[in-house]
């Protein structure tokens, strides 16, 4: 993002780059603090021990869900089917406890999208899908509602992959908020490239249609939401 | 069937084709059973309704720089079983590129395919690309299994990635990309692997589950019977090796399939 200028926005963007740190900000009202990413899982199996094991632990998850949701919401930034691309995202989530999860934040940012940049995009996906569509369609149509554009929402997506588990890291392991914001530091250049790469497959989907999105996965982050969800006493929902 | 040396610089172009079709007669008939250089296909006795073929490996393969291409055709009504003799290793090649697998499957309507191939085993140094692709028609049923091994006994795993895209009535249905070893982000952190060297998924779709959709259920703490957002659940696990891990897929499978006998070692009839 650093070559942005005013003059030179990038492709899609009609709008300026301060709405993609108020999308982006942890602190939108869209209910993505409850949620782990993952992370209390591993926490507890002891795959998250401390900053090393976080930075591992964030980077697996970067390139896996963290690339196929921010392709999905590249792709609805840039106006494909929000409908077919909630179809692909189901496909691409086969645990149902992070399909469930996934449309109960689509639900929630849906409400915060539609009250800050209202638009008949939303309105319709909103319509179509009550319960809530996956929480990257919803991202992509905000982006596009805010003025961003493909590569925008991406980083929305990318950033938000990652940020989740190291912020909940510091609450599960008392790890020190220095050591979590230096692993995010360290997974810039890695963030940077897999937001491109998001935004390239949401141009040949655009082509191609929803099948030329990415599909990468992580087991153990299936695996274990499917667990985490029955355990009777946790600290985020997922 | 074709088999033949790329040009220089390329490794083994290989295909090979099986075409299952109902026979009138209650049983399946095979009228196409082809297949060249690592592929040594072999029709096995049937087991009532089901024909049932069994991929032997005639060579050491695919290594780097091969293509191989493996198609199954199951027509409408017919019932097929695929197996393999053996786990399908990925080896380096001599020239460093990677090496591909692609796999096309079709499976009409009222057909049945259970494929339940041994495991890829990605050894030290090889690179392959696996692709796979289902087509499903809407009463089509489906057993496929999949397991990775991440290298054999004490060597480090090579690159291996595997996508599993399955369609049904031409809608994706599941589209799962896993990638592993040297030079993959990750893919050994807590969120991925976390230090299991053996990864598979077991994916059983029956339209009958439309109507009674299976329930998701834990196997013990990393394998996972999970329904799909369609009529078809997935058992998917990881474990310390190949032993573990099939005893979890089979585990998660025992409750789901839908009949037909146990599939373990038949013998192959050469």
């Amino acid at each position: 993002m650093s070559a942005t200028t005013a003059s030179a926005a990038p492709a899609g963007r009609t709008g300026g780059l301060a709405a993609l740190l108020v999308l982006a900000d942890g602190r939108l009202p869209a209910g993505g603090h409850a949620h782990s990413g993952g992370a209390e899982a591993a926490v507890k199996a002891g795959r998250i021990t401390d900053g090393r094991t976080l930075e591992e632990f964030c980077r697996g998850r970067l390139h896996t869900a963290g690339l196929a949701a921010a392709a999905l919401a590249a792709a609805a930034a840039a106006g494909l089917d929000p409908l077919a691309l909630d179809d692909a995202a189901d496909a691409r989530t086969p645990a149902p406890a992070l399909r469930a999860t996934a449309r109960r934040l689509g639900r929630q940012l849906m409400r915060a999208a539609r009250a800050t940049w209202p638009s008949d995009a939303l309105d319709a996906l909103a319509a179509a899908r009550p319960r809530g569509a996956h929480q990257p369609v919803v991202l992509g149509l905000t982006a596009r509602s805010a003025g961003l554009g493909p590569l925008d929402a991406a980083y929305a997506a990318v950033y938000e992959s990652v940020s989740g588990p190291a912020s909940a890291a510091v609450r599960l392991l008392s790890l020190d908020p220095f050591d979590a914001t230096a692993v995010l530091a360290r997974l810039a250049p890695a963030m940077d490239a897999v937001a491109e790469r998001a935004a390239d497959a949401a141009r040949r989907a655009g082509v191609e249609g929803p099948d030329a999105l990415p599909a990468c996965s992580a087991p153990l982050l299936d695996i274990t939401a499917e667990l985490h969800a029955s355990w009777p006493v946790r600290l985020f929902a997922s | 069937m074709t088999t033949a040396l790329a040009p220089a610089g390329h490794g083994l172009l290989a295909a090979a084709r099986v075409v299952a079709a109902a026979d009138g007669r209650g049983g399946t008939a095979l009228p196409v059973l082809d297949g060249g250089g690592p592929f040594a296909l072999r029709r096995l006795r049937s087991a009532g309704h089901e024909a049932r073929v069994c991929l032997v490996g005639a060579m050491s393969a695919p290594l780097g720089g091969d293509a191989l291409a493996l198609s199954a055709d199951v027509g409408d009504g017919a019932a097929l079983h695929f197996s393999t003799t053996a786990a399908t290793i990925a080896l380096p090649g001599r020239t460093g590129a990677p090496a591909t697998y692609d796999v096309r499957i079709r499976v009409g309507d009222g057909a049945v395919l259970r494929w339940l191939p041994e495991p890829l085993i990605s050894a030290r140094g090889g690179e392959l690309r696996m692709t796979t692709v289902v087509e499903l028609a809407p009463t089509a049923r489906l057993v496929f299994r999949e397991e990775q091994i991440l290298g054999r006994a004490g060597e480090p795993p090579g690159r291996l990635t595997a996508r599993l895209t399955v369609r049904r009535d031409g809608r994706s249905l599941y589209d799962q990309e896993l990638s592993y070893g040297p030079g993959v982000p990750g893919w050994d952190g807590g969120a991925v692997l976390g230090g299991h060297r053996a990864a598979g998924q077991l994916l059983v779709v029956d339209p009958a589950f439309a109507a009674r959709p299976p329930e998701a259920r834990a196997l013990g703490p990393t394998a996972v019977v999970a329904p799909l957002a369609g009529p078809a659940v997935v058992v998917s696990a990881v474990a310390r090796d190949g032993l573990e891990l099939r005893t979890l897929l089979e585990n998660g499978r025992s409750g789901v399939d839908f009949g037909i006998q146990h599939d373990t070692d038949i013998a192959v009839q050469q």
